[in-house]
Formats: C-alpha cells, structure tokens, sequence
C-alpha cells in the first residue's frame, strides 16, 4: 500500500485530519516526527497546518529550518509528491522549496470560510485527479495568508503555470493575483493555504448545494498523488 | 557581554496591517502629531567574546537568513549596542 507521511512540528494542528484524510483515499498514512532524520521510506508527504512555534519569528521560518526539512529538501528534489498546508506551505516558502513569501491578511483579521477556488493546473502531483479550471470548495482559515513574491517571480509563475489554485470570489487575504496555492517547475511540490484535508468525508467537509457539510472536493488532491505514484 | 542589536522592517512597499491597526488606536486617543505607524522587529544578539568585525559580519548574515525574509523584510540596521 502506497505509504504517505505527514511531519507532526511543535505546534502543529491537522496532522491527525491530514492522516485521516490520506487513509480515506486509500493510502497508508505514516507520522513523522519534526526532530528526527527518517522519513521511513514514505512514497509522499504532507506538511500538514497548524502554527509551528507559535508563529515566532515568521510563519514556518522556525520549522523550516527543524532536522527532517534537510530530508524533506532532498526528497523534492528526486521528485517526491510533497504537500504543504497552510502553515506547510509556509515552511515550504521559507525552506525556499517553493518562491514567495506569506504575510498577514491585509485586512488584518482572521478569515475561516469554506472557499471557493479554480484549479488552474491540473498537471501537478495532487490535483491531476481535477479537470481542468475545476471550481472546487474547501476550508480557509489562516492569519497570515497573503502570498507575496517580487514581479520577476510572479512573472515566472503565471508564465509556467505554476499558479494551482486561484481564490475565486473573493481574495480572502490580499494575495497578489488571487494566489492560493504554487507548484515547483516539476509539479512534484504543492503549496496551498487552504485545506483540503478539511474536506475529504461526507458529513464533515463544506456545504453543498445537496447537503450541509457533504463537500469532498480535498479528497481528490490526496487521490491525485496516489495516481502520480501509480503512473510513475 | 557585548550585544549586537538587528532591525528588521517590513518593506515600505507592503502593508503593515498591525502597524495600521496601531495607527487606528493612536487617532482614537485625540490630538497627536503621528499621521503613520510601522511595526518591525528588534533582535539582540549576545556575543560571545568581542564584537569586532567578525561578529558583526556573522550577524549581518544571520540577518539576512534566518531573522529576515527578503520577500516581505528589509534589514534596516546592524550595530553593537552601547554599553
């Protein structure tokens, strides 16, 4: 059975809904522990949200630098399907793994809404399970989640298509170009702040127009990269 | 021991919503002459030994590395603390 890892840092949040969430896809979730240097030959892994080190310094910047990133780092670069969510995606930036940099809501407050986004790219390792521009919902919730990069970077990324994910509707954080979430050049890594391992059960995920709480659109990037490790 | 103290500000392009809603709070206390508030960060580094140019070189790196994020930050200053 294909074996995904999900690190648990200091301050961690949804590494037991990311297990939950790759156990429903049909993988075999396996946790890892920030302070150790084994992945033990896991086939992907998630960074899963939360605020590692209470947010000190910078979001991510202290985990970033935590023992197993240096394996982390190293497995992107093979190719590893690797997940960042929210605060993973903001160790992912930081460990400059992915470009850019997440700053504070420009409006200041916190923001927990079930999102509406496009998936602009359905080529990389967790979302070739997406048609195309799919409009999908899934859980938002973060402080700090407006994404940023100088007008060089943002020129290679909406020229490469690296941009994932667009917020639609509404830019819940300031994110330059309504960015949600980026891929690496190789489609491997995927960074997102919002969370789809918050939408993967019927009865626990957003709204639909057919049922409260029945969204189960984040079980398809899980699907993805199990389908990315079967055609590799 | 010596001290070599780092500052980091958010770039000036950026917003700085803390700094904003610091601003809000100064316009509600009445009459001051502050049109603007930015929030940045003030480390102080201990150093072990002197703080020669060595020491100030290692902490300008640090700056730039791990206490700042050139994407959002600027390092606006790096100095050893008067005694």
């Amino acid at each position: 059975m294909t074996r995904i890892g999900v690190i648990t840092f200091p301050g961690s949040l949804d590494d037991r809904d990311a297990q939950r969430a790759i156990r429903l896809a049909g993988a075999e979730p396996v946790a890892l522990w920030h302070g150790d240097h084994d992945l033990k030959d896991v086939d992907a892994l998630v960074l899963p949200g939360g605020f590692s080190y209470g947010d000190y310094l910078r979001c991510g910047a202290i985990a970033s630098l935590s023992p197993i990133m240096s394996e982390v780092v190293d497995a992107a670069d093979r190719g590893m399907p690797i997940l960042g969510i929210c605060n993973g995606f903001q160790m992912l930036v930081e460990a400059h793994v992915l470009p850019g940099g997440l700053v504070r809501n420009d409006h200041g407050a916190f923001v927990c809404r079930d999102q509406r986004l496009r998936v602009e790219n359905n080529a990389t390792a967790w979302t070739n399970g997406f048609d195309k521009n799919a409009e999908i919902t899934i859980p938002l919730k973060n402080g700090e989640g407006g994404y940023l990069a100088d007008a060089e970077t943002l020129a290679v990324l909406e020229g490469e298509g690296r941009v994932v994910f667009r917020y639609l509707d509404v830019n819940p954080n300031g994110s330059l170009n309504d960015i949600a979430g980026i891929t690496n050049q190789r489609g491997n890594v995927v960074g997102l702040m919002p969370h789809p391992e918050h939408a993967t059960e019927e009865g626990f995920g957003p709204d639909t127009d057919a049922a409260m709480r029945n969204g189960t659109d984040g079980l398809t990037f899980f699907a993805s990269a199990l389908r990315a490790l079967t055609l590799a | 021991m010596p001290v070599i103290v780092v500052e980091v500000m958010p770039k000036a392009e950026l917003l700085d919503p803390a700094g904003k809603a610091v601003a809000g709070a100064v316009a509600r206390l009445g009459s001051t002459p502050f049109t603007g508030v930015r929030i940045g960060k003030r480390f102080e580094l201990t150093v072990d030994g002197e703080a020669d140019a060595a020491a100030l070189s290692a902490a300008r790196e640090l700056a730039e590395s791990l206490l700042s994020n050139s994407v959002i930050e600027d390092v606006v200053s790096v100095k050893v603390a008067a005694e």
